[in-house]
């Protein structure tokens, strides 16, 4: 049984805590987290896979597993590959319902907007919207398949 | 340790800034140019003061050719929209360069748009430099307005700007220098310059924000139309037929930004006290040792080497964005900019999608651009892992 989105909102929480509000490690431990996410093919790194209202380049693929979602995530930004990697991490193989229900706490919980800034907040909020949407698209799919 | 080194984009207030901003509202605070009372009085003499001062300032021949602006962006707009609505036809041309921010391109585009005039952009080279051979190719009698940035905030480039103006008043075209990135760092005579408009700003330049100079030579501005219309710009109004006031007030319609105009004057005592050629001096030992330090960085290149720079130094390192940069040397108190610097189209032309940039001031010193070096030899190290 995989881990609720809950579950893994709280474990980020709970590292994120260890940092203590060091900007220096947590961009680091950011970094490294980015370094963990599953390679993404350079073809699949297109225009269309773009999620809008980034300043950097991030791509975000689903892939659909009957009710689960599945994502492959990159950034030409290693400290955006990190942020990516964290939404990829509590959405991943959950499934659309959840996802488009979600409430993240965490992102407040670990203070994410003190240290990553206005611009970079509007770009995550940018990658959560595009998320929802595939979750979104996917359940409608479910839906008209039953 | 906070290390302020985004320069380029606004520098840092002295306390006499302040002190007058404060001082302005507590003592003198009233409208401008109208109301015969003793307050309304000493903010207009105020307020005419920086006038006079900026008059010096740059060596205009005339206080009336100094028109108070927003900044330098207002100061371009207000000239395309006056001397460009009245003087340039279907088929003329505008000429500006590849290293313009985007305040000194978008402007012209938007009047080229209206008057079915061509807009045509002389190229810069590896170094950053200004292909001045493409200019002098680019000039003819078609050309009616040159508008050239004098030092380029995205590269430091020092333009030739002395021998662009007499190129293009050979060919009848007038000439707008932007010098937002240049006035803070070295001596300006537009009587020696010969240049037709000269456009800055005052937070550049140690003032407040939401206040700039323009410098137009007398002869043009009275001929050119008014900017926006409203109070302060009219001589006589009915329902009939408005006529207008004499420059500079024809172009300064609406209450301005008093108590920062006021500040403003202390801005330019600031630099005078300290002397252009000091300033000049201590900023081009900080630029030197900056690109000596800053090379010895392993896959770090510096963006814009040109002969002659102000103390801007644009980099990218390989293999990492320069946004990330910029986060990971904020986290460690240093302030730098990141991103394309409102010059896209120079970004393009060198395959970047931006650049990080550290920018020095007087105020700046060899340690503080060490503890940024500092800063980026862990960055490349640990991204390197």
């Amino acid at each position: 049984m995989s881990k609720s989105i809950q579950e893994i909102q709280d474990e980020i929480i709970e590292e994120f805590a260890l940092l203590d509000g060091d900007q220096e490690m947590t961009n680091f431990y950011i970094m490294e987290l980015g370094q963990k996410l599953q390679d993404m093919e350079d073809s699949l790194k297109t225009e269309d896979n773009i999620i809008k209202g980034c300043q950097s380049k991030v791509w975000v693929v689903p892939r659909t597993e009957s009710d689960t979602l599945h994502f492959l995530a990159d950034s030409n930004s290693a400290i955006t590959k990190g942020l990516v990697s964290l939404l990829v991490r509590i959405f991943d193989h959950q499934r659309a319902e959840d996802i488009l229900n979600a409430d993240l706490y965490f992102i407040d919980k670990i203070g994410m907007n003190r240290f990553i800034g206005t611009q970079r907040s509007n770009g995550f909020a940018a990658m959560i919207k595009q998320i929802k949407l595939f979750a979104l698209v996917h359940k409608d799919r479910i839906k008209a398949d039953q | 340790m906070r290390v302020y080194l985004d320069n380029a984009a606004t520098t840092q207030k002295p306390t006499s800034v302040i002190e007058a901003i404060r001082y302005y509202y507590e003592h003198d605070n009233a409208n401008i140019h109208r109301g015969v009372h003793t307050l309304a009085e000493r903010a207009t003499s105020a307020f005419e003061e920086t006038r006079r001062a900026l008059q010096g300032f740059l060596g205009a021949r005339e206080v009336e050719e100094i028109v108070m602006t927003k900044g330098t962006t207002d100061g371009i707009n207000l000239v395309a929209n006056t001397y460009g609505r009245a003087n340039v036809k279907k088929g003329d041309e505008i000429i500006i360069t590849a290293m313009e921010h985007h305040s000194n391109i978008v402007p012209w585009q938007m009047l080229c748009e209206e008057k079915g005039a061509k807009l045509r952009v002389v190229s810069v080279d590896e170094q950053g430099d200004i292909v001045m051979d493409a200019l002098k190719q680019m000039l003819s009698e078609k050309t009616k307005i040159v508008s050239v940035v004098y030092a380029s905030n995205s590269l430091g480039t020092v333009n030739p700007i002395e021998e662009i103006i007499d190129l293009a008043h050979a060919q009848g075209a007038v000439v707008l220098i932007d010098g937002a990135q240049a006035t803070a760092h070295f001596d300006i005579n537009v009587q020696a310059l010969n240049c037709d408009f000269f456009v800055f700003s005052a937070h550049k330049v140690f003032g407040p924000t939401g206040t700039g100079a323009l410098y137009g030579k007398r002869r043009l501005l009275e001929k050119m139309p008014p900017y926006q219309g409203g109070g302060e710009m009219i001589n006589n109004v009915t329902f009939e037929k408005t006529t207008y006031n004499d420059i500079p007030y024809k172009f300064e319609a609406g209450t301005p930004n008093i108590a920062d105009v006021v500040a403003f004057r202390k801005a330019l005592e600031f630099v005078q006290e300290l002397g252009k050629i000091n300033i000049h001096a201590h900023e081009q030992q900080l630029l030197k040792h900056a690109h000596e330090v800053m090379e010895q960085i392993p896959g770090l290149n510096i963006i814009g080497k040109a002969k002659d720079k102000v103390s801007v130094v644009s980099f990218v390192v390989d293999g990492i964005f320069h946004f990330d940069i910029g986060q990971m040397l904020d986290a460690r108190g240093v302030a730098i900019r990141t991103g394309h610097h409102c010059t896209q189209p120079l970004m393009e032309q060198y395959g970047l999608e931006g650049t990080a940039r550290a920018s020095f001031s007087v105020y700046n010193t060899i340690e503080e651009i060490d503890s940024m070096v500092e800063g980026l030899e862990k960055i490349v190290k640990m991204m390197r892992k």
